[in-house]
């Protein structure tokens, strides 16, 4: 180990440790009960019969955020396909099918519908409910891939066609925005949750475009989590080098 | 004990930046740095709590029955961790490659670019 | 007009999404036209909005206008800055993209929309940080420029130094963005607030006798990510290693616009956050930007003038120049600040240019090594003489308009501070005239190789294969940036007109003096001067002993960088404690 680095890490450690310790000494304490931006928001969310605060503030109230932070999966995606694309020096071989155990197959293809359902149950009332687009895709996106310990590689491949996904990725990010943009159109702000009725509270039709978005996210992160996957997956199972090159 | 919280985040932000800095694999490097990033989460979560809060969740509770925690930190944090994942797939990315063009995912061993 | 502000956002992220959903499907040239379109249509938008933002344009997202003084929406800030910087990194997109219209080997199998959407993300995500009027929003679109800022970086997969440098800026610049969020946070717990001036309200508020230790931690790690940006010493470490290995259009846009928005970033969030009483004193921050500022200025030129890659030499000047940005900021006049952001525009266009000459040398010769190229580029003398002028107009050679922003900047700085800006701008020049008159002039004798270095022979082209002859578009590009360049210095008005976009206040506008010429002369003569005995007597400009401890800290190991990063973040905090401590 080097030992400048050590001494820079040992001052800069402790210089950043006092500096941090000394505030939170100052911060206010935990539990405490002054939160003016919650307090508004959870106001504001029921104004729009939204029952889930968090969905409220993610869809609607700082729905420019999730835009951004949807953009940064896009963009994940984009770099991941870009990065993990096959070199110049390598080549794709089929995988070979591998044996997987009795119990093991069973149990993946039981729950594989089961985990497909619940992750489309917690994005459709992510509204409603704890849970959400990001919370419901990533369950969704796992579920396929129970398919891969239960079978093997192939199989998985006959249920995911990989440009199919990324299509979906790519609308559902398009939808996001035109649903951004649609309020613009109508002459008012980027994202407004002005256009839809907000429906009775408590009801999955409920929050006015809240459901939309959440939606839209819902594919988004579930077709991305796929194809982030997929790319991953390829490197170790598909792709080699070639040798003697 | 009402820092400790706070003082857990700070730990976590510190643990992971050492790990970062003494790291023999590029692989633990980005998971230190899903530590550090985690200190994140503790801190924003620990910021927005309510004693005796629940869930800012309406469905099966009357609104203004019960104090809710701070539902914009759960929003902020929720990003966070979409930021999260996806940054350490991009980098999980660059390691593979790293690994097949250096033939190491040792930091130390990497010598091409310096000076 | 202003629900017109965050389209600078959704325009090229729809341009994107469009790319990726039928890039399989559509050939490539109508993958660039598309690509082409929507940036240049944005653009265009971003410049309509610049030249209505007087009075500041500002959209609350969501039609969320606020109750009383407090709103729940984001706030998107459209003022002469914030769309200036758009506009800037909008154009500057559009010229990396004309300039890659044949520049890559063929994209990755069935994703030819992948790079140009990219790149669109990359630009959305710059217009979004500059227009950011929520910490919160800003460290959203602080984190979608850096991924695919990595991602751009590593493009180059088979380059073994590529996937180095990418991980590198990957993994320094998420660090600076986690210091960030905490700082973030810690405002939150105190204020309640998100959007950067009620912020500023809160601290005022509930601190009227002065900062405490949390604004000051709060204060030292939101700066800390802004500086890992901007590449600040101790926080530069990561700039060189990847922006030596981006491929050539994504390095004109990494050292053109997104090192500057992380200045950019430190400007507004100290203007609107901490300004007040209850925030960190004026003084404080002077200190702090003004000394880090000038190490790095002094440490990018001095590294800058030991390089032999040509990429990465051009890559320690943008460290440099960004050094004096910071110093330029530093100050807190809004002189300085005018003549910081006519700098930064005229350095965008020089340095874009200079990288643009530096890709054509790489896919002509696949080499960019000062050493194994001397006197190749004879037969390239369009690149030659744009080389030259670039390098003038990094000097600051009147009428460029990196020369006025330069003059009005150290004027406003004035005393010992003018000596870093005048020797910065001279070493960093000297250097590219230096590798100018070696490799497209032949001049000098071959130099000799150094121990501790990073040499730039046995590179892959970024084209399909070695390149007979230059593309049109890869000399032309540069030459409508350096020509940009010159024409913000003389085309009348513009310096005052920049003047009114960065403060409505107004210093009475930019323009030449007889001081600010001189200064500019003495520079680029001194320029001349290096580069002159750099050729003719080498071993007098060979690294001198002292030098050689400054180039082995540049390990291109990462632990090293964060190590660093910690000492910086300490350093911060030293430098602001005497206002919490006097408060």
């Amino acid at each position: 180990m080097n030992r400048l680095r050590l001494w820079l890490l040992a001052v800069g450690g402790a210089g950043l440790a006092a500096l941090l310790v000394a505030a939170c000494l100052d911060l206010p304490g935990f539990g405490g009960d002054r939160h003016p931006y919650g307090d508004r928001a959870v106001h504001a969310s029921l104004l729009r019969h939204t029952a889930n605060t968090v969905a409220s503030v993610n869809f609607d109230q700082r729905a420019y955020d999730t835009l951004g932070e949807m953009s940064i999966l896009f963009a994940a995606v984009l770099g991941c396909v870009v990065l993990l694309r096959q070199a110049r020096d390598e080549h794709r071989a089929p995988p070979e099918p591998a044996g997987v155990a009795r119990p093991v197959r069973r149990y993946a293809l039981l729950v594989l519908p089961v985990a497909l359902v619940t992750g489309l149950y917690v994005i459709a009332h992510g509204q409603l409910s704890p849970g959400g687009g990001f919370q419901g895709g990533v369950v969704a996106a796992t579920a396929l891939h129970l398919l891969y310990l239960g079978a093997d590689y192939g199989a998985l491949e006959r249920v995911r066609p990989l440009g199919v996904y990324e299509t979906t990725d790519a609308l559902a990010t398009g939808a996001y925005l035109v649903l951004g943009l649609a309020p613009v159109l109508a002459g008012t702000a980027f994202l407004a949750n002005t256009l839809l009725p907000y429906g009775t509270f408590n009801t999955l039709s409920s929050g006015g475009t809240v459901p939309l978005l959440n939606a839209a996210i819902g594919m988004e992160v579930a077709s991305a989590a796929v194809v982030l996957l997929a790319h991953f997956l390829d490197q170790a199972v598909e792709i080699e080098e070639e040798h003697g090159s | 004990m009402h820092v400790l919280p706070y003082l857990v985040a700070v730990h976590l932000f510190l643990t992971g930046c050492y790990g970062l800095a003494t790291s023999r694999n590029l692989i633990h490097a980005v998971g230190c740095l899903a530590v550090c990033q985690s200190a994140t989460y503790v801190l924003l979560l620990a910021v927005g709590y309510r004693d005796g809060g629940t869930a800012p969740v309406f469905s099966d509770i009357r609104p203004g029955s019960r104090p809710v925690v701070d539902p914009v930190v759960q929003a902020l944090t929720l990003t966070d961790i979409v930021v999260g994942a996806t940054v350490t797939a991009l980098l999980l990315a660059l390691v593979l490659q790293i690994a097949k063009r250096h033939g190491t995912v040792d930091p130390d061993e990497l010598r091409e670019l310096r000076g | 007009m202003r629900h017109l502000l965050p389209l600078l956002v959704a325009l090229p992220l729809l341009g994107a999404a469009l790319l990726v959903a039928t890039g399989r499907r559509l050939p490539r040239v109508a993958v660039e036209i598309t690509g082409f379109t929507v940036c240049g249509g944005t653009a265009a938008l971003a410049l309509v909005l610049l030249l209505n933002s007087a009075p500041p344009l500002t959209e609350w997202v969501g039609a969320w206008p606020p109750a009383g003084r407090e709103s729940v929406g984001i706030l998107v800030v459209g003022d002469g800055p914030a769309l200036g910087m758009a506009t800037l990194a909008s154009l500057l997109t559009l010229a990396a993209l004309a300039y890659s219209w044949r520049y890559f080997d063929a994209p990755p199998h069935g994703h030819t929309g992948a790079y140009t959407a990219l790149m669109l993300v990359f630009q959305g995500a710059m217009c979004g940080f500059a227009l950011a009027g929520d910490l919160f929003n800003a460290f959203v679109f602080f984190e979608l420029m850096s991924v695919v800022a990595y991602a751009l970086t590593g493009y180059r997969i088979d380059e073994a130094k590529a996937v180095q440098g990418a991980l590198t800026f990957g993994i320094v610049n998420s660090l600076g963005a986690y210091a960030l969020l905490m700082g973030i946070a810690l405002l939150y717990a105190r204020t309640g607030e998100l959007a950067m001036a009620r912020i500023g309200h809160g601290l005022d508020a509930a601190g009227p006798g002065g900062p405490d230790a949390l604004v000051l931690a709060s204060f030292v790690l939101v700066l800390t990510g802004l500086l890992v940006k901007a590449a600040a010493v101790p926080f530069h470490f990561w700039l060189p290693d990847a922006h030596a290995v981006a491929p050539t259009p994504v390095c004109m846009l990494l050292s053109g616009v997104m090192v500057e928005l992380g200045a950019y970033g430190v400007w507004r969030v100290y203007g609107t956050v901490f300004a007040g009483p209850g925030g960190i004193p004026a003084a404080d921050l002077t200190r702090a930007l003004v000394t880090l500022g000038a190490l790095t200025a002094v440490t990018g030129a001095v590294m800058c003038w030991y390089q032999r890659h040509i990429k990465r030499l051009l890559a320690y000047s943008t460290v440099a120049h960004t050094g004096l940005f910071l110093v330029g900021l530093g100050v807190l006049t809004p002189e300085a600040d005018d003549g910081v952001a006519l700098y930064l525009l005229g350095h965008a266009g020089v340095k874009a240019a200079l990288f643009a000459c530096a890709g054509a040398l790489l896919d002509r010769f696949g080499s960019v090594d000062e050493h194994s190229l001397h006197g190749r580029g004879r037969p390239l003398r369009a690149t030659g003489v744009m080389c030259a002028v670039g390098a003038l107009g990094l000097a600051g050679l009147p009428p460029f308009g990196t020369a006025l922003g330069k003059a009005v900047a150290e004027e406003a700085v004035g005393g010992p501070l003018t000596v870093v800006y005048v020797a910065a701008s001279a070493i960093t020049a000297g250097a590219v005239l230096r590798v100018t008159a070696r490799v497209f002039l032949g001049l000098g004798p071959r130099p000799r190789d150094a121990e501790y270095e990073t040499s730039g022979s046995h590179e892959e082209p970024e084209t399909t294969g070695l390149l007979s002859r230059v593309p049109d578009t890869m000399t032309t590009v540069p030459a409508v940036l350096l020509a940009a360049a010159l024409a913000m210095g003389v085309v009348p008005g513009f310096g005052a007109l920049v003047a009114r976009s960065v403060g409505p206040a107004g210093s009475g506008g930019a323009h030449w003096t007889a001081h600010g010429v001189l200064l500019g002369v003495a520079s680029t003569a001194l320029a001349v001067a290096l580069a002159g005995l750099a050729v003719t007597r080498p071993d007098w400009t060979a690294a001198p002993g002292w030098a050689a401890p400054l180039r082995r800290l540049q390990s291109g190991h990462v632990g090293d960088y964060v190590a660093w990063l910690l000492v910086g973040t300490t350093v911060l905090g030293a430098l602001a404690l005497p206002g919490v401590l006097g408060s």
